[in-house]
C-alpha cells in the first residue's frame, strides 16, 4: 500500500520583508530582496516551502578590524581601512546580495567615531553599491542613540535595516525607522518570550509588524546552537499557529558568533591537530550557517567569502530539492 | 477559545428598541466593539419581541455584515428564521442550534448540510432540560450519529452541554465541566464543545465573577468555543491568562495586548 504523506495546514504564514528600495520606489538600490513568506516549517516542499530563498549578507564594518584574525582579513586585506571599497569587493567579486554594514568604530572604546563620520561611510557604501543595505550600531545604547538616527536620515528612501532594537533601547530607533522608511531589526537575548515582547513594543510605536526582521540571537557551532535552535522553532511554530508577534523572518548572525570559536580562530601553531585555519575557519562559519538554515533563518551575516560561497551552494540545493 | 459574542440579542433592551427602531449605529457600534475585543464569530438574534422575525434577522445580518467579515451565529428557534440568515451569509455560519429531538434534526441537519454552515447542538430531548453527564453524553451521541448520517462534517458540530444557573441547580455546573471532556471522546474527528456562559449566573449578584471562573475552569476541560461578552474585560482578561497557562500561546509581559491584536 503507498503511504500518503501527512501534511501540516498551517492556519498563518510569515511576514514577507522586502529591504532596498529601486529608483522608480523612490531609492537608488539596483536590486532589492525579498525574504521571508513561509507558510511552513522550512523546507518542507510539500507544505509550502520557501517561496522566497534565505539570503547572505556579507559584513563590512567601518574601521579596520582589530580583532579578526589573520585568515578573515586576508581576503579583504586590499580593502579592510575603507568601508565603500570593501563592501565594492563584496559585491563584484564574492557576489554579495546584500551588505551589512558594522559601525564597529562609532563605540566609545573602538575608537568613538562622530554620528557624522558613520552617516558619511553609510553614503559611500549606498554610493559605492547597488545591492540593499543592512546597517548595525555599535552595540553601545547610549552612542547608538545619537549615530543610527544620523544613519538613518542619510539613508531614507533607501528602505535599509537597521538593528537592533532591544527591549530596553528601541524608542529612538524605532522612531527613525518608521520616519525614513526603514525595516528593522528586533532583538532578543535566546528569550521567546522577549522576542515577543520586543516586537509589541516597537509596533506599540506605530511600527508595521511586517517590517519587522527578528535576531533571536545565535551561538557558533559547539557553543549552545542548539538553544538558538530550539528557540528559532519555538517561534516559528508559535508564529505558524497564528501568533502575529512572532511572525517574523529570522536574521542570524553567523560570522560574528563563528569567528569567536576557538575552532575557528585558533591559530595553527597552537593546535596542528586541527589543520590548516584557512579551511578550518570557513568550514566552522559554513557549518554554523547550515544549521541555523535548517532553523529557519532567513538572512545569514556572514564573513569569509569561503563560506559564504559553501553556503551559496548549500542553500542553492537545498532550494532545488523543492 | 472562540468567543462568539452575545450582545447582539433582541433580549437585550438597547438591541430590542435597535431593531423595533431599526437603528443602524446600534447594532453595528455592538458588532464592531465585540469583535475589536476578541470576538471571532458575532451571534445573532432578534429577540421574543420582533413582529417580524424573518424580517428583522435578514436587516440584521445586513446591517452587520456592512461593519465586519466576522462570521455569524445565527439564532433562533424557528428554522425559517435561521435560512433567512444563512441566505445573507457572506462567512460561513453557525446555526444555533438544534437540540436532540427528531423533529428538530430532520429541520436543520439538511439546511447545515446545504448552507455549509456549522451548527450548535443542545444536549436535551424529548425528556427535556439533561438531569446529568450521563444524559448529556446520550443526548450528544443522538446528535453525532445524526450528524454522521446527515454527511455534516463533526468538526462543524458544536456540542452544548447546557449550562444552567448556579444558584438553582448547583450541582449541574460540575456535571457540564465533565460533559466537554466526555463529549470529545464520542467520535474522531471529535466534535467541538460550546457553552452559552452567561446563564451560569442568571439572577446571582456577581455575574461578571461567576461567568469569569466558570470559563476558566470550561477552558481547562477544553472548551473550543462560547457564547459570551466580550465587552467584559475582566472576563477576556481572566480567559487570555487561563489559556496562557495551557500554553496556547507564547508568554511576553504584555501578554494580554499581545493577544489583543493577533
Amino acid at each position: 500500500m503507498p503511504m500518503e504523506l501527512v501534511k501540516e495546514k498551517w492556519s498563518n504564514t510569515i511576514n514577507t520583508v522586502t529591504i532596498g528600495a529601486t529608483k522608480e520606489e523612490g531609492g537608488t538600490r539596483t536590486s532589492k530582496i525579498t525574504v521571508g513568506g513561509e507558510p511552513s516549517l522550512p523546507y518542507l516542499f510539500g507544505e509550502g516551502g520557501m517561496p522566497n530563498k534565505p539570503v547572505i549578507a556579507m559584513e563590512v564594518l567601518d574601521v579596520e578590524p582589530k580583532d579578526w584574525p589573520q585568515v578573515l582579513k586576508e581576503p579583504f586585506k586590499d580593502v579592510l581601512s575603507n568601508p565603500a571599497q570593501w563592501a565594492k569587493k563584496c559585491v563584484d567579486q564574492y557576489k554579495a546580495e546584500l551588505i551589512c554594514l558594522r559601525l564597529q568604530g562609532t563605540h566609545p572604546d573602538f575608537g568613538n567615531l562622530s554620528a557624522d563620520k558613520a552617516a558619511s561611510t553609510v553614503k559611500s557604501i549606498l554610493d559605492a553599491v547597488g545591492v540593499p543595505l543592512i546597517v548595525l550600531g555599535s552595540g553601545n545604547d547610549e552612542k547608538d542613540s545619537l549615530v543610527l538616527p544620523k544613519c538613518s536620515e542619510a539613508a531614507k528612501g533607501q528602505r535599509c535595516l537597521f538593528g537592533d532594537a532591544t527591549e530596553d533601547n528601541y524608542k529612538t530607533l524605532t522612531a527613525s525607522c518608521l520616519a525614513d522608511g526603514h525595516n528593522i531589526i528586533g532583538e532578543s537575548p535566546i528569550d521567546i518570550n522577549i522576542a515577543k515582547q520586543v516586537n509589541i513594543l516597537i509596533s506599540d510605536m506605530g511600527f508595521d509588524l511586517t517590517k519587522i526582521v527578528i535576531n533571536t540571537t545565535i551561538g557558533a557551532l559547539g557553543y549552545g546552537l542548539e538553544y538558538a535552535y530550539s528557540i528559532m522553532e519555538r517561534a516559528r511554530l508559535a508564529a505558524l499557529l497564528g501568533d502575529k508577534m512572532l511572525s517574523m523572518p529570522f536574521v542570524c548572525f553567523v560570522g560574528q558568533e563563528a569567528w569567536r570559536a576557538k575552532e575557528a580562530k585558533g591559530l595553527e601553531s597552537e593546535h596542528p591537530e586541527w589543520g590548516p585555519q584557512a579551511q578550518r575557519g570557513p568550514i566552522w562559519e559554513a557549518t554554523t550557517a547550515v544549521l541555523v538554515l535548517l532553523s529557519g533563518a532567513d538572512i545569514l551575516i556572514m564573513r569569509h567569502p569561503k563560506a559564504v560561497e559553501m553556503v551559496r551552494g548549500t542553500i542553492e540545493r537545498l532550494i532545488k530539492k523543492g | 477559545m472562540l468567543v462568539i459574542g452575545e450582545r447582539i440579542n433582541g433580549m437585550f433592551k438597547d438591541v430590542g428598541k435597535a431593531i423595533a427602531d431599526k437603528e443602524r449605529g446600534v447594532i453595528q457600534k455592538l458588532a464592531k466593539d465585540q469583535v475589536a475585543q476578541g470576538a471571532g464569530m458575532l451571534d445573532v438574534n432578534v429577540g421574543p419581541a420582533a413582529a417580524d422575525a424573518v424580517e428583522a434577522m435578514k436587516w440584521l445580518v445586513e446591517v452587520i455584515q456592512e461593519v465586519t467579515d466576522t462570521p455569524l451565529a445565527l439564532d433562533s428557534t424557528k428554522p425559517e428564521v435561521i435560512e433567512a440568515g444563512l441566505k445573507l451569509v457572506k462567512k460561513k455560519a453557525l446555526i444555533n442550534s438544534t437540540t436532540a429531538k427528531k423533529e428538530k434534526l430532520d429541520s436543520l441537519l439538511p439546511m447545515a448540510k446545504q448552507y455549509k454552515a456549522g451548527l450548535i447542538g443542545l444536549t436535551m430531548g424529548e425528556s427535556g432540560i439533561p438531569r446529568d453527564r450521563h444524559q448529556r453524553s446520550e443526548f450528544a451521541a443522538r446528535i453525532v450519529s445524526a450528524c454522521m448520517e446527515a454527511q455534516v462534517p463533526l468538526e462543524d458540530l458544536y456540542l452544548d452541554p447546557i449550562i444552567l444557573p448556579v444558584n438553582v441547580a448547583q450541582a449541574q455546573a460540575q456535571e457540564v465541566l465533565e460533559s466537554i471532556r466526555e463529549f470529545k471522546l464520542l467520535s474522531d474527528p471529535s466534535p467541538k464543545t460550546v457553552v452559552g456562559l452567561s446563564n451560569i449566573s442568571q439572577g446571582t449578584k456577581s455575574r461578571s465573577l461567576i461567568n469569569r471562573t466558570f470559563l476558566v475552569m470550561a477552558a481547562v476541560c477544553g472548551l473550543d468555543a462560547a457564547i459570551a461578552d466580550p465587552l467584559d474585560k475582566e472576563l477576556m482578561d481572566g480567559l487570555i491568562t487561563a489559556e496562557l497557562i495551557l500554553n496556547k500561546h507564547i508568554y511576553c509581559a504584555s501578554f494580554l495586548d499581545a493577544r489583543r491584536k493577533k
